[in-house]
This record gives structure tokens, sequence and C-alpha cells, in this order.
């Protein structure tokens, strides 16, 4: 491998400014080939930089900022010169808290794998817009029957998987099918179960039969977890996924970055960026000096709140304040006692201020809540009042409960800092009306191997990203072990409704009940704090969906 | 000069025992009480080095730090010293075989990081203040072998301890009456060296998680916490970073200055 050199000379037409610049470069075709490519598209309109490890970077200039012709002339001898490139830059990287395990949507519950694939790389028949509406996907449009048991969805045509694998209605039967199999791995797999069949009856049409009316269903298809995946590439999806998506995976470096280029193969319009890089920075120190460093171009959902009101001062980022559908929850085994008692757990929501948590957990970004469910959605019933900051009431309520002082329970705490704080101040709190808490920090892996899947656990805090999920209150077996035979009569009822009056009617009841139940102790609805580059255009507010939806992104001038 | 040494050394790593001491029995405020309304608070009469983010008191949480520090310190150099010395005090009166096997053993115990080895024990038994005390100690007891090791090493060869032993004295009973004796010096020199390092040791795990577990206090998990509020409040930094640095520099110049005062040769010398 020998050092090349390459000169690369710009020239300024409406300054006649010249600039030279010699850099060097570690030879080799592919970095001959990669620098003709970068000056090709045009970049942010700078000076070429070619470092010794081969990576290219292009460096904004003030004399680039107007429109420039750029001579190359480099050693490497092949560069012709180039016309006007005043093109804004067609990449972009984002910062992500986690690392997917995997990126098969239809493998796994963690939010992070449905926060690079949704949309990017996965459709499903339907989507959540960023409004938070179902709009069409891989289905133009559909009718739905009046007894609210038959779907028929007309499909896109000409639609294929980015390895060239064609759509149609078989692929809806396969992908449904799969979902609902006896092994299957689906981490929401209840969303499947109404449905009965999927006919075909011609290539373009699916025609979807339930076995009783659910009124989410064109919702329930828009989950990140019912996506469309190819028979040949549902195996390998999780290192390598196949999806319909304008994006595809061009490379993963684990615990590092994950890249994603222009699917060629996109039915849609082809979307305004080239190449998409997420990288994994969970650490809130280390991500708010990336963003300062330009190492990233955006954090959509920034973990470090208390560094926001630098940013806002600064006129190189936009701060969005928004919402998600995450509910931070300090979950309770109401399987164990005493959680299992009433009481208990109504004595704990008095005990714990939450306006003070989302102050200092949150820097007050955040809303309280007092039911499983988020201020952003329609139905929304405020009831962050049920249970107002009353240590002497939460007393008398362990007293009634029989619960003596010094009793002792563990909290489990995942990493990151909205667990890690609230743990700590839920313990504060309880430590003033004489419960003794113990706090246990422990890695995603251990958390989700003990607590979600095991349910060997006292108390955690956690969120809940997915939207309008009250379903999981009426699981037999989920983690928290609520059994409510009069939730889940409500429950029912809600989902067979049909009418959009009794389905509000009933989410509000369902909202209630959740409240007077208290399960869990409901603290507050996590907010989105996105953070980007002012020239950005298009991304996200809000967080209707686990998902970093890039597809309409785009640099602005 | 050296006096000089001693008297700042001592003095920085009294307060730091004294500040220990008080907050066993006394602090301002509770260190793990909440104020949500006072976070942030910047230093005042009220509170002289500021709140943290949920509103504790900072002086009160570095009083409590304190304590956890210097426990920790002396249970880790302590445990280190229970392993090492021996060890090298046996090195050195037998030789031979036993030596290279101690002293290699010694050699590749160093060669493991105080980091890896609290992460190897965090994998075991989790993260907490006894995780580091195991860890340090671990990683102090082939120092203080090594040194122990060297020193008898050199007395062994004095002509008193070679006739004790042509007088038929034990190697056992000349360790105890000659060559423990003569090292002394030697080893509280090191020992004072090995809790300043101890208690940096003990900050830097803290800081990355693996040390005393929230809410207990501790300087490393203090500065931890604070790194993210160094735009909004920068004192949050400041004062834990100062504690670390008082009780640190407090045992080095300790044990430098007890070094050259004990130092027969330099003090001839000079």
């Amino acid at each position: 491998m020998g050092i090349r050199q390459c000169s690369i000379i710009l020239h300024d037409a409406a300054t006649n400014m010249k600039a030279f610049r010699q850099v060097e470069q570690v030879g080799g075709r592919k970095n001959r080939d990669r620098t003709s490519r970068l000056l090709a598209s045009g970049g942010r309109g700078g000076l070429l930089h070619c470092n010794t490890r081969g990576e290219e970077r292009l460096l904004k200039t003030n004399m680039m900022r107007r429109p420039t012709i750029l001579f190359a002339a480099a050693m490497v001898g092949l560069l012709p010169a180039l016309p006007a490139l005043a093109a804004p830059p067609d990449s972009l990287t984002l910062g992500i808290a986690l690392e997917p395990p995997g990126l098969d949507p239809t493998a796994g519950a963690a939010g992070a794998i449905r926060d690079v694939t949704y949309d990017n790389i996965f459709q499903g028949l339907t989507k959540i817009d960023a409004e938070g509406q179902v709009v069409p996907s891989l289905a133009k449009a559909w009718t739905v029957a009046p007894d609210g048991l038959t779907y028929t969805f007309d499909l896109q045509s000409g639609v294929t998987f980015s390895d060239g694998t064609p759509f149609d209605c078989s692929i809806v039967q396969f992908s449904y099918g799969r979902a609902m199999a006896a092994d299957s791995i689906n981490a929401q797999k209840q969303l499947f179960a109404p449905i009965a069949k999927v006919d075909c009856p011609s290539p373009l049409k699916a025609v979807i039969t339930l076995k009783q009316p659910i009124s989410t269903f064109l919702y329930d298809m828009a989950w990140g977890d019912a996506v469309m995946v190819a028979p040949k590439t549902a195996a390998t999806n999780k290192t390598q996924p196949v999806g319909t998506g304008p994006f595809m995976l061009s490379r993963w470096v684990p615990g590092d970055r994950i890249e994603l280029v222009r699917n060629p193969h996109y039915w849609g319009n082809a979307p305004k960026l080239a190449a998409v890089t997420f990288r994994v920075i969970a650490d809130p120190a280390a991500a708010t000096a990336a963003l300062l460093s330009g190492a990233l171009d955006a954090y959509p959902d920034f973990p470090a709140p208390e560094t926001v009101v630098k940013f806002q001062h600064d006129p190189r980022f936009t701060v969005d304040i928004g919402t998600t559908e995450g509910k931070v929850i300090l979950a309770l085994n109401d399987a164990r006692k005493p959680f299992s008692d009433i009481r208990f757990r109504q004595a704990l929501a008095y005990a714990i201020d939450r306006n003070a948590i989302v102050q200092a957990a949150y820097s007050g970004y955040g809303r309280v809540i007092g039911s499983h469910y988020t201020p952003s959605d329609p139905n929304f019933v405020d009831l962050a009042n049920a249970y107002p900051y009353d240590p002497a009431k939460a007393k008398q309520l362990l007293q009634e409960a029989g619960v003596k002082p010094g009793m002792t329970f563990t909290i489990t705490m995942p990493p990151p800092s909205y667990a890690q704080r609230s743990g700590q101040l839920v313990a504060a709190y309880l430590s003033q009306v004489g419960i003794n808490v113990k706090l246990e920090s422990v890695e995603w892996a251990q958390w989700l191997s003990k607590v979600f899947s095991q349910s060997n656990f006292d108390a955690t805090v956690i969120a809940h990203v997915e939207s309008r999920d009250l379903d999981i209150y009426a699981r037999p077996h989920y983690y928290f072990n609520y059994d409510s035979p009069t939730y889940k009569a409500l429950y029912a009822q809600y989902i067979a409704a049909t009418d959009p009056a009794a389905q509000a009617a009933l989410v509000e009841k369902l909202q209630r009940q959740l409240s007077a139940d208290e399960p869990n102790i409901f603290l507050f609805a996590l907010p989105k704090i996105g953070i980007w580059n002012a020239k950005l255009k298009g991304m996200w507010s809000n967080d209707p969906m686990p998902a970093d939806d890039v597809t309409e992104v785009y640099w602005g001038p | 000069m050296r006096n000089l040494r001693i008297l700042i050394g001592g003095a920085m790593t009294l307060i730091v025992i004294v500040t220990a001491l008080v907050a066993l029995v006394w602090t301002p405020y509770g260190p793990t009480a909440i104020d949500i309304l006072h976070r942030l608070a910047a230093p005042s009469a009220a509170h002289p080095f500021g709140t943290d983010a949920f509103g504790r008191d900072t002086l009160s949480m570095i009083m409590a730090g304190a304590e956890n520090s210097i426990i920790v310190a002396l249970a880790a150099v302590g445990l280190g010293a229970v392993l090492g010395i021996p060890a090298g005090l046996l090195a050195a009166a037998r030789g031979g075989w036993t030596e290279e096997l101690l002293m290699r053993g010694a050699d590749l115990t160093f060669a493991f990081p105080a980091l890896l080895t609290a992460v190897m024990i965090t994998a075991l038994r989790g993260p907490g203040a006894y995780t580091v005390m195991i860890a340090i100690g671990v990683f102090t007891a082939p120092v203080l072998a090594r040194v122990t090791r060297t020193a008898a090493g050199v007395i062994w060869v004095q002509d008193y301890a070679r006739a004790a032993r042509a007088l038929g004295r034990g190697r056992g009973a000349v360790t105890r009456v000659h060559i423990l004796p003569n090292i002394l010096s030697v080893l509280t020199v090191q020992i004072t060296i090995q809790l300043s390092l101890a208690i940096l040791a003990e900050a830097g795990l803290s800081f990355v998680g693996l040390g005393a577990q929230p809410p207990a206090p501790s300087w490393g998990r203090m500065l931890n916490d604070a790194q993210t509020y160094i735009y909004t409040a920068p004192f949050l930094t400041l004062f834990p970073g100062l504690a670390i640095a008082l009780a640190v520099l407090g045992l080095n110049m300790l044990g430098d200055g007890l070094r050259d005062a004990m130092d027969l040769r330099r003090r001839r010398r000079a």
C-alpha cells in the first residue's frame, strides 16, 4: 500500500478565489473510486480532505458557500473536471442510545430494532405517519365490510424487496402466517391473534378475515412488528434485513454504527438522502459532545435533557421537544406480596412526588401521567392528580395494609438515565414513609431476561414506548402480573367495539380502571427531545411509534 | 523541606480523616436527602458547596463520600498487605523455587488492571463497595509483595542476618527478629502511597459505576453524575474533584516525606 497524494484545486467562480490543497491519501483503487464518487455526488461544498486512514470528509469553508466550480486534479490523474457543485449533502448521521439486538422487527421486543427499521427498511400494509395517523403504505387503499370482519386491501403495484423479490398478496399471506404460527417469535403476537385467514383473490388484492371485529386492526397492522418479509430472506433478516423500504443495510459495525444506503429497487419516490448512518452513543455526555463537534447531524431522542439549554442557545441547532408514546412507570410485580395488595400500591403512589421526579430526572420536560396512556393521544384522560403527593395518606394506607416500617424491597434499574434517576428518587421518597428500597442496576440483557421474561423482580423503572398498549394489562402472564377480571372484560368490549364513540368511551374507562387499581405507579410521559443541525428538514417532531423515520429527511440550503 | 512535606501532606490527610470521622456522626444535611425545590443551587451560606440535580447537599455528600473512600482504601490496602507482605517475606526467606513461584504469581496478578479485576468480580457478585475493595486489594497485593521481597532481600545478605542463621536460628525467627523490623519503614511508605492509589482507583471504579451503588455517596459517582450538568452547574464537578485531589495529593506528599525522613542513607548524605 503506497502513499499517494491527491491534490485538489477548488475554484470559486463567484469570488474568483482559488484554493489549493494537497492531501495525502493512502493509496489503492478503492480510495480513488470513493474520492471520485464523493466528488461526483457533490458533498456539502468544500475542500476535499483525504486523511491517511482513507476516510473522506468534507470540510466546510466560507468560500464555498456560493456556487462553486471544483476542479479536481489529483496525482491519481483520473478525475476529470467536474461541473458546478452546490448541492447540499445527501448523507445523515444520527445518534441512537441503544444498539438493536438484531434488525428483524418481527423477532424481538426491543424498541431499538424499530427505531432503525421502521419504514426505513421494512414496511407494512399500513403505517403511522408523523402525526400518529394510520396512512397507506404497501396497501394503497382498503375497505372494511360493515360487519367489521373483512378487510380488503389494494396492494401497491411494482413493489419489490431490496433483493428484487416481487411483493404481492402471497407475501402478505406468508408474513402474517409466519407471525401467527405456533413457533412464531414475534414480540407482539397478540396483534395477529384475531386474524382468521388471508385470501388472495388476485395478486394485488389481500382479503383478511377476522375472527371478531377489532377496532384497532388497521392501527395494529401499522406496528413495526407487522411488516412484510419475504419467504427467502425471513430467516436471515436479523443480520441481513431485506425489506421493501427506501433504504437497505450496507454495513453494520457492532457496537458502533449501522449504515443504510438507498434501495435501488424502491417502489416509491426515492428518498432525498443517499446514505444514513445510525451511530450508537449511549453515554449522555458523549452524545452531547458528538452533537457539538458535528460528529452527529442529529439525535432524534436525545438522552441528556440537562444539556438541552446549551443547544437552545446555539443557532447551529434545532431543538424540537415533542412527545413520545413512552410511559415511564414504576412497574410492580403484582404477583408478589405486598404488591398484590391494592392499598400498598396506592400508598406507593401517594408517597412519590411525581412532579419532582419529572423535574429532577428529566429537567422538567415530560408530563406527569396517572394511567398507562399518553397526553398525545386524542382519547387521553388526565388522571395525573388521582394520587397527589401525600406522605401522611401513604403512611395511613401502609398501616391499613399491615406493612411495617422498615419493609424492604428492590428496584431493578436498567441503564438509561431516566431509569437510574427515577429509581433513586423513588427510593428517597419511599424512605420518608418508612420503606427501604434497595437499588440494583442491571444491563439490558439482564433486565430482559430477569425482569421481562422471568418476572423475577419486586419493582423496576421502565418506559413502555408502544402506543395505545392498553392490551398489556389484559395479557395473562405479562411481566408485572396484573390480573383483573374487570379490566379484561372492559378490554374485550373495547376491541370488539366498532363505533368510534363507544371506543373512545371505553378507552377512557380502561384508563380510569388502571388508575383506580394502580397496578404500576405511572410516573411521566417521556418527551422526545430532538436535536439536530438547523439545516436539516423533515425530522419527526413526535414519536407516535418507536421509529426514526428518515424517509422524508433532507438538507435545506 | 522534607518536614514541610510531611507537615503539609499530613495536614491534608488529617483534614480528610477528620471529615470522614465527623461524617460518621454529623453532616449538615442527610447525604441522601433530596430537596427538589432547591436543586442545582449554586454555593451559598445554606449549601456551601451547592446542591446537585436532586437537591442533595454537595458538602454532606462529600463528607459521607470521604468516609466511603477511606473505608474502601483501608480495607483494600489491608487486604493487599495481608496477602502481599507474607508472600514477600516468604519469598525472600526461602528463595529458589518458592521465590520464583510467588514472584511470577505476583507478576501475573499485576498484569490484570484493577478495572478488569473489578469487572470480573462484578460479574460474579454484582457491583458495590465490597467489589471495589477486593479488586483494589488484589491489585495492591503484588505491589506490596515485590517491595517486601526486595527490601527483605537486602537485609537477608547483611552480616547480622547471616550470623543469626549461622548460629542456627530458623528462617521464621530471623524474619521476625531481624527482617521485619528493618523493613517496616519501607512498608509504611509504600502503604501510604498505596492508600492514595486506592482512593484514586475507588473514585475511578465508582465513576464507571462499579463502586458503591446509589444512593450511597461516592466521590467518583458524584463526578460522573455531574458530567452532563457541566454546562448548567459546573460547580458540581469542582468539589468532588477537589476532594479527590486533596486526599490523593495529601497521602502522596506524606508518603514522599516519610520516605525521605526514614531513608538513612539519604539522611546521612544530607
